[in-house]
């Protein structure tokens, strides 16, 4: 194991710090609460001169992720930042990115989109761009989101993957709390991520490429569409062994989905982000009074581990599915929606209920959590049936 | 570099279509036949023509051929028959006729 340095500081320092540590060549952003302090923090380090990054500031998130795409493909390995309408204003880009295979690495501070205007978390943002074709993370925790954006440059950048990389944190509640991380030194990152290799890129005068053409009247755009599908299924396996080898540095183990009392849970919530911390606090409260309750939080959303969510829920009486966004019109939230679909191929039909909560940053209290299990409890025994989606504790 | 064989595009499996869909090469949109989309073409009335090359500078698919500073032909291929040079031409030299119709005799 490497050595580390436990530091106490907020979601955002340690993000940039990072990728101050990956050393893009290239950083284009704008800043947008909650994510400013990532971009300025950087820049900060990019004035001191600790980091040789070429820092593109621009006027909006549309113009920051199209520098982002021109710098990558261009050969530069590149990172910026977002949040909120920043990310919804980068949506043709987001496509742009993935379709020409460019690693670009995005940490995204999770927030509410507007209206009615609101900067606090939630989900919405990253979610509406979930098929954008970036692979995405999420991170409950400042040093998870730490160490999301360190493997997140090796996994985008593998050459069985070049992808996007889309690494989260909720807002405020990881973005700016102060927490306890324990950070690499800079060498072990540097050795970690390597030099980015890129395939194609613009400006290599000796072999002349041509970036963004028209792929044709009938040509094959569905073919390259296939390619990228075959590529994200591809990242399943990369992003299995980056962690394998990133958790030998670090001593941290990493999952795509991340169980707590699934050996043996009868009634489970499945969960993305900040709130997976007290839903292990009230399962463990609740063990305590014999109730066999489990938790899965899911860390990578795209490729989402179907076959990882089918196996640890398959045994389970009940399961809760909680959403930090909406997809109005559908059965449930988009996790929702993939859990479900993870079930439908299991042999025994698992009674699955979706609960909507902390919109806006709405308060997530442990009460409503144990509110959930509780349900849980009485589907379990029977004596209740999955009924529609609920809004969890909403007046 | 070898040029980029794309002899059997319409066949490519998988793995050939480049990364991203990149094209491995620079400057080669002339391979790109344009000519299809034309439902008008161009025609030049040789004797009206002054030379002046005014059609040669603004045909945005640069299908206006020109040999030792003279207006010769039109490149089909290309020509999307947008009608730019005829509306350009100083001394209305150009006009533009439906495709699948008879030629005007042109002198
Ligand atoms: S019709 Fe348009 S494309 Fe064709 S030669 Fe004239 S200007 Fe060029
Ligand atoms: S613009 Fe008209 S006159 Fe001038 S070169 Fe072209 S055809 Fe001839």
């Amino acid at each position: 194991m490497a050595t580390q340095k436990t530091v106490s500081t907020t979601g955002n320092i340690v993000v940039a710090d990072a990728m101050r540590q990956c050393r893009p060549d290239v950083m284009a952003a704008y800043p947008i609460t909650p994510q400013t302090t990532i971009v300025e923090e950087f820049a900060a380090y990019v004035a001191q001169g600790r980091v040789h990054t070429e820092y593109i500031t621009v006027e909006s998130e549309h113009s920051a992720m199209s520098a982002c795409i021109g710098a990558s493909a261009a050969g530069a390995r590149v990172m910026t930042a977002t949040s909120s309408q920043g990310l919804a204003l980068m949506w043709e880009e987001l496509h742009i990115a993935s379709g020409m295979r460019l690693p670009i690495i995005m940490a995204n501070a999770n927030r509410a989109l507007s209206a009615p205007i609101n900067i606090h978390c939630d989900h919405s943002d990253a979610m509406g761009a979930r098929d954008a074709g970036w692979v995405m993370l999420f991170a409950e925790t400042a040093q998870e989101a730490y160490d999301n954006t360190i493997m997140a440059t090796r996994i985008g950048e593998n050459p069985d993957v070049l992808l996007p990389v889309m690494s989260c944190l909720d807002g405020f509640i990881t973005t700016h709390s102060i927490d306890r991380i324990d950070v690499l030194d800079d060498d072990t990152v540097a050795g970690f991520v390597g030099e980015y290799v890129p395939q194609n890129a613009l400006l290599d005068i000796d072999q002349p490429v041509t970036h963004g053409a028209f792929s044709g009247l009938g040509g094959p755009f569905f073919e390259f569409k296939r390619a990228q599908r075959d590529a994200i299924e591809r990242s399943r396996e990369v992003i299995k062994s980056v962690a394998a080898e990133y958790s030998e540095l670090s001593g941290r183990p990493f999952g795509a989905i991340e169980t707590w009392g699934m050996e043996d849970a009868e009634v489970a919530i499945v969960v993305i982000g900040s709130t997976a911390g007290n839903t292990r606090h009230v399962a463990r409260q609740l063990r305590a009074q014999g109730v066999k309750a489990g938790v899965v939080k899911v860390r990578v959303f795209r490729p989402f581990p179907y076959a990882e969510l089918a196996a640890t829920l398959s045994g389970v009486k009940a399961v809760a599915v909680m959403d930090r966004a909406e997809s109005f019109g559908a059965e449930g939230g988009p996790l929702f929606l993939e859990v479900r679909s993870a079930l439908y191929d299991a042999e025994t039909r698992v009674p699955i209920v979706g609960y909507i909560y902390g919109l806006g940053g709405s308060d997530v209290r442990l009460d409503l959590i144990e509110r959930v299990y509780a349900d849980l409890s009485d589907i379990a025994a029977g004596t209740a049936q999955p009924g529609g989606l609920v809004y969890l504790g909403a007046r | 570099m070898a040029k980029w064989d794309i002899s059997r595009i319409d066949e490519w499996k998988g793995d050939e279509f480049p990364l991203g869909a990149c094209i491995p090469e620079s400057g080669n949109s002339r391979e790109y036949v344009t000519g299809g989309w034309r439902s008008q073409r161009p025609v030049r009335d040789s004797e009206k023509c002054t030379q002046c090359l005014i059609c040669w500078i603004m045909c945005p698919d640069s299908a206006i051929v020109v040999v030792d500073e003279k207006v010769t032909d039109f490149k089909l291929d290309h020509c999307k028959g947008c009608g730019v040079c005829a509306n350009e031409c100083p001394a209305d030299a150009i006009t533009m006729v439906p495709e699948g119709c008879e030629l005007p005799e042109v002198k």
